[in-house]
């Protein structure tokens, strides 16, 4: 799909907030609230916006600790990479799971309570897995979202 | 502090940010007039920080994603700040964290195709200051993206 420079605005708009109404976006842009909603909605229905994520402070909630974790797996051919996924992807701390190349199979991305509650989970669910070796962890202190090239 | 009911409404809003309030109030037993006392204290208090719409590069055309781990010269004392300033000037660079451990920063790079991972990877990111080392992992596919706490 192709942008025009509206399409772009909305994405960028809708990119640092989407609770705000068709009718104020519009506004901002000089759009009538029907067009704008149009246009959200052909970005919707071409699979542009893949859908909408709640911004929630990890702390505030009792999420002081957030890893991401490199996992290089011990016995290659011998674990199925399906089942491999499907387990560690169940695991409710895992917030996000990527198939990679190059040093690392998998990078993956955990939160935690604190540090005692991240290594609980690495000993007992993560190190546990069949097939898992070596594995880098690496604790998160900041992070920033970018709006990427639009 | 959050009580069990702040729990309940925060799992449903982060599994449909898009539910409204009258269909929430219902969910959790209350009423309309009291969740919305709730989204306002989660909101001033800055749990609930609000929403953003999730885009999906690869259909923009965006086909190749890479985790670029680096390690910085940190006998240079504004190291952090000089890389992090000008990784913010590069268009491809959707995501930039900093780490406590092996790796210094992280940047997350989308390119259209190879080729062009390539020149941006050469006229962009090489040229980032005080890179002391990079490691480069490509995305094979992404089997987990939702980002949600397990709350």
């Amino acid at each position: 799909m192709t942008l025009d420079d509206l399409d772009c605005a909305i994405l960028r708009a809708l990119s640092a907030n989407a609770d705000q109404s068709t009718t104020r976006l519009g506004q901002k842009l000089g759009l009538s609230q029907p067009a704008t909603w149009r246009r959200i909605k052909r970005l919707q229905d071409a699979g542009v916006i893949a859908g909408r994520r709640l911004e929630l402070d990890a702390e505030k909630v009792g999420f002081g600790v957030t890893v991401f974790l490199g996992v290089k797996l011990a016995t290659k051919g011998r674990v199925s990479l399906e089942d491999f996924e499907r387990a560690i992807g169940a695991i409710p701390e895992v917030q996000t799971v990527d198939h990679v190349l190059g040093l690392y199979d998998y990078r993956l991305r955990v939160v935690a309570r604190d540090l005692a509650d991240f290594e609980r989970v690495l000993r007992r669910r993560i190190m546990t897995m069949p097939g898992v070796g070596n594995v880098e962890a690496n604790v998160l202190l900041s992070e920033e979202r970018r709006p990427g090239p639009i | 502090m959050l009580d069990d009911i702040d729990r309940r409404i925060l799992r449903l809003l982060q599994a449909d940010p898009t539910r409204g309030v009258p269909e929430l109030a219902e969910a959790v037993d209350t009423t309309p007039a009291r969740l919305t006392r709730r989204l306002e204290r989660l909101r001033s208090d800055g749990v609930l920080r609000g929403s953003h719409i999730v885009i999906d590069w690869k259909a923009l055309g965006y086909t190749v994603s890479v985790s670029l781990r680096i390690t910085l010269d940190k006998t240079v004392s504004r190291a952090f700040d000089d890389f992090i300033a000008a990784a913010r000037a590069v268009p491809e660079v959707i995501e930039i964290q900093t780490f406590l451990g092996r790796v210094d920063v992280r940047l997350s790079l989308i390119a259209r195709d190879l080729p062009d991972y390539q020149r941006i990877y050469r006229e962009q990111v090489l040229t980032l200051p005080h890179i002391a080392d990079i490691e480069a992992l490509m995305t094979v596919a992404t089997v987990k993206s939702d980002e949600s706490l397990p709350l």
